[in-house]
């Protein structure tokens, strides 16, 4: 008998038809990947599972029996639990009384008892987390185990992770496989959903493939290659990525940093004195681990940070203290970090792809819709992207969403392109594809900076590698030169190169 | 297992609601008033279905109720708009009802002073000086917004409160009519009267002045770049800014664009109702149009029928207590219980009932 068994969830949204008769299966004690590109509706059928969506047709049986889950409440009665990649967890409170919130019989907390008693089950569950910790403090692995903890507190036999490896730094991910391990030991089902399919090979027992809203089939994991994974999620084989030419060592370098500093948001030494310069058709990897300066630099290389000082120049014309819009009239093109931070969830996607060049697509003040029309149908075209014009972003994959992003800037053949985790949430063709977009840029002549925690993307497209480490460029190798153990060592800190 | 449960009627939330409940939330809003405010009809001695024939049907049934509906619905639609600006950028201006005061002084002020100058000349400069008012009344709630990123709900509420003793003050003080002594203005000059619509009734030139600014914000909203700058910045900060849109510049204009049309209400009030000031010009125009702009849905035409409704209820109060001797207050009640009622059937809108 399996823990939760859904069988032919179809899920229409208006005309889409986002789950199409999809069965699946979940062993106890088992951890089961779902996979999928992007838009295959991998979060669908989950939401539908934790009582956030429901199925238009379709049965779901919870140990053999048959339920229905109306919400997340009830998701939670019957076992289910999940954690989405946006936590719901409210900064200002401590673990604890996060993990209790919602949660608790008697009126009144008794902060000691409550925090003894969430003590005890992080405990029980050897998750490492201090119950007394402001969750406005934790970092972004922290957060997530406190969200595991909420719902392993609840009492879930069943736990889903929606691209929980996506926000984490590699150290993290390790943590949070140890902690995966040793809960699937005492009998917990995990739905673990990745794009990564290293992660998914190392970590699970089952996969189970959607594509286009339809179940593929349902593997053991010992039994297939990534590739064929690959293969069974696209409908077809991949390729990697290849770089292509050498660059000629005297072209014109575009972009220049120098002694830049700043602040991160807490208010403590973000970048000291950071020095970086970038050629026309040169891709610069930067390489580090998470939280080392990348945000910040990326920030600040789209306008929307400013640093205390230092000096950007773009063809030798000064950038610092100009606002988003020069930077982007200026030719730098820029992709936001976080995607959320970079669309308005609630225009369409006519509306968010003109949103950066509203000068452009209006006379006198009035809009021209038809332009941006035109527009956005080319870029919907040209960019494979899954959606109508007059979607709402906030109804897109993630995967499109990036893409949506990508089109707005480098349909404008930008002279700088700054990509900070530019595949991160994307499926293997759309990775693919972004990194042939970027090489295309390349080509072209821009200055691109690929700024990626992903070792394998950053060799794998880059002239030179830069590597980062608490806020300085510790050395820059030619990519030629450039292994994963000795970019590893640098950005430990443990070595130091200059280029 | 205790997972059995028999199916029962339940409440379910959606993501898209049909086309369908739009129009119905009115109507469904009405019911729940009804049944709720029956009680009270019912202990003033009074049948609660004639007091909703004359309440809602009644005022539509004559020509002269019928102007009057419009009449009163002109300062809500206007009031409506103006918070629509505002709030469509995610300000939330509630501080309309001081606006209003704002561009009723400057209009008395400029309309006083307009003898022997026509009405061609007259008109435009109270408008575009109630305009100016109103916009000056906003002008401090939003620079602390936008520089100290101070709450504007707190700073414009309190700036109603700060208006009303100016108003007072005024009109105790310099304009206090020398022959009443009563604390009221002396009259604007005949050229600075809005005209009359329709002679012998109250319906003015404000009402065609309303319509309109509910077409340019229609045509703002939909069609222009501020339009769009304006909304992304209300739902979505952080991209707007990445977007190099000027958000504080975006906020600022809409804040006092708010305030401006907000003024023109006050304006719209001395020149085609009043024609002096007083202090009880506005039985809370201000406060009015947030719910109008709120039920409306920030829509231009949403905000236009909110109003409308309003002013049919506002009528209907007078018509029922007239026609069955009940309090004028019950007409005040009715109007607050369907009040909440409306946000409690716009916040269920989201839910459907299922079976299951
Ligand atoms: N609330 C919604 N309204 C309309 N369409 C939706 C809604 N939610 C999802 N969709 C659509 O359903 C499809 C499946 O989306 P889903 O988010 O499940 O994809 P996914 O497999 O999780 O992709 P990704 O890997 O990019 O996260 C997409 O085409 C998406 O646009
Ligand atoms: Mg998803």
């Amino acid at each position: 008998m399996y823990i939760v068994e859904m069988q032919k969830v179809t899920k229409i949204f208006g005309e889409l038809v986002a789950n199409d008769h999809v069965d699946f299966q979940l062993r106890k004690g088992e951890i089961h990947a779902l996979l999928g590109e992007n838009g295959a509706g991998k979060t669908t059928l989950m939401r539908i599972l934790y009582g956030l969506y429901q199925q238009t047709t379709g049965d779901i049986f919870i140990d053999g029996e048959k339920v229905t889950i109306n919400s997340p409440k009830d998701a939670i009665k019957k076992g289910v639990g999940m954690v989405t990649q946006h936590f719901a967890l409210v900064p200002p409170m401590t673990v604890a009384e996060n993990v209790v919130l919602g949660y608790t019989d008697s009126f009144v907390l008794d902060q000691a008892a409550i925090e003894k008693k969430v003590g005890e089950a992080a405990n029980q569950f050897s998750l490492d987390i201090n119950p007394k910790s402001i969750v406005r403090h934790l970092s972004v692995g922290q957060r997530q185990r406190v969200e595991i903890l909420k719902a392993l507190y609840r009492n879930a036999k069943v736990l889903i992770l929606d691209e929980p490896t996506a926000v984490l730094v590699p150290q993290e991910v390790d943590s949070l496989f140890e902690t995966l391990d040793r809960l699937r030991k005492d009998g917990l089902s995990v739905i673990f959903i990745s794009h990564k399919l290293d992660e998914v090979t190392k970590i699970t027992d089952r996969v189970t493939v959607l594509r286009d809203g339809k179940s593929i089939g349902t593997v053991d994991t010992v039994n297939v290659t990534q590739k064929q994974l690959a293969a069974m999620m696209v409908g077809r084989d991949t390729f990697g990525v290849t770089r292509q030419t050498e660059i000629n060592p005297d072209n014109k370098k575009i972009l220049e940093v120098e002694d830049l500093c700043a602040l991160d948001d807490k208010g403590l030494p973000a970048l000291k004195n950071l020095k970086l310069s970038i050629r026309s058709g040169e891709i610069l990897g930067i390489a580090g681990v998470g939280g080392n300066g990348q945000k910040e630099l990326a920030e600040i290389l789209s306008g929307v940070k400013a640093p205390i000082s230092g000096v950007i120049k773009i063809n030798d014309k000064n950038l610092v203290g100009k606002d988003p819009s020069e930077f982007s009239k200026m030719g730098i093109g820029r992709i936001p970090e976080d995607r959320h931070e970079g669309v308005v969830g609630d225009l369409t996607v006519y509306e968010n792809l003109a949103l950066e060049h509203l000068d452009e697509y209006s006379k006198n003040g009035f809009l021209d819709k038809q332009a941006i029309r035109k527009n956005a149908n080319e870029l919907i075209k040209n960019f494979q992207i899954k959606a109508k014009p007059t979607d709402r972003i906030r109804t897109l994959s993630g995967g499109n969403m990036q893409k949506v992003l990508l089109a707005r800037v480098l349909s404008r053949q930008p002279e700088v392109v700054i990509a900070p985790q530019p595949t991160r949430g994307l499926d293997v063709g759309a990775t693919e594809y972004v990194r042939q977009q970027l090489l295309e840029q390349r080509t072209r002549g821009a200055a691109v900076m690929l700024i990626s925690e992903d070792l394998d993307e950053i060799l794998s497209i880059s002239d030179r590698i830069a590597v980062i480490y608490e806020g300085e460029i510790v050395g820059t190798i030619n990519a030629q030169n450039a292994t994963p153990e000795k970019l590893g060592l640098m950005m430990s800190g443990a070595l130091r190169e200059k280029a | 297992m205790e997972n059995n449960e028999k199916p029962r009627w339940r409440l379910v939330k959606t993501d898209n609601p049909p086309f369908w409940v739009k129009p119905l939330i009115p109507v469904l809003a009405l019911i729940g008033t009804f049944i709720l405010t029956s009680v009270l009809i019912l202990l003033a001695d009074a049948n609660p279905f004639d007091a909703y024939y004359y309440f809602l049907f009644a005022p539509l049934e004559n020509k002269v109720s019928l102007l009057e509906i419009l009449v009163k619905s002109t300062p809500l639609m206007i009031t409506g708009v103006a918070v629509t600006y505002a709030f469509a950028t995610g300000y939330y201006n509630i501080g309309a009802e001081g606006q209003l005061y704002a561009g009723a002084i400057a209009a008395t002020g400029i309309g006083m002073s307009m003898h022997g100058v026509p009405a061609i000349v007259a008109l435009p400069l109270m408008i575009v000086g109630g305009f100016v008012a109103g916009m000056a009344w906003a002008l401090i709630p939003a620079l602390l917004k936008v520089k100290l990123a101070v709450d504007e709900v707190v700073t414009t509420l309190l700036m109603n409160s700060v208006m009303a003793y100016i108003v007072s003050a005024i009109l105790n003080g310099p304009w206090r009519d020398p022959n009443s002594g009563w604390p009221q203005s002396p009259d604007i000059a005949p050229s600075a009267v809005f005209f009359k619509l329709i002679p012998r009734s109250r319906l003015n030139f404000g009402f065609i002045l309303a319509i309109v600014l509910i077409i340019i914000l229609w045509i703002v909203m939909t069609r222009t770049s501020f339009g769009l700058k304006m909304r992304a910045v209300g739902l979505g900060k952080p991209a707007a800014k990445f977007a190099g849109i000027k958000v504080n510049r975006t906020i600022l204009t809409a804040a006092l664009i708010s305030g401006g049309i907000a003024g023109i209400a006050g304006v719209a009030e001395v020149a085609g109702i009043h024609f002096h000031l007083i202090g009880e010009i506005s039985p809370g125009y201000g406060y009015t149009g947030v719910i109008i702009a709120t039920l409306g849905s920030l829509n231009a035409f949403g905000v236009g029928l909110a109003a409308m409704f309003f002013g049919l209820v506002d009528t209907g109060a007078q018509t029922l207590s007239r026609a069955l001797g009940v309090p004028v207050y019950l007409g005040e009640v009715t109007q607050a219980t369907m009040l909440l009622v409306a946000l409690g059937v716009l916040l269920l809108q989201r839910y459907r009932i299922r079976r299951m």
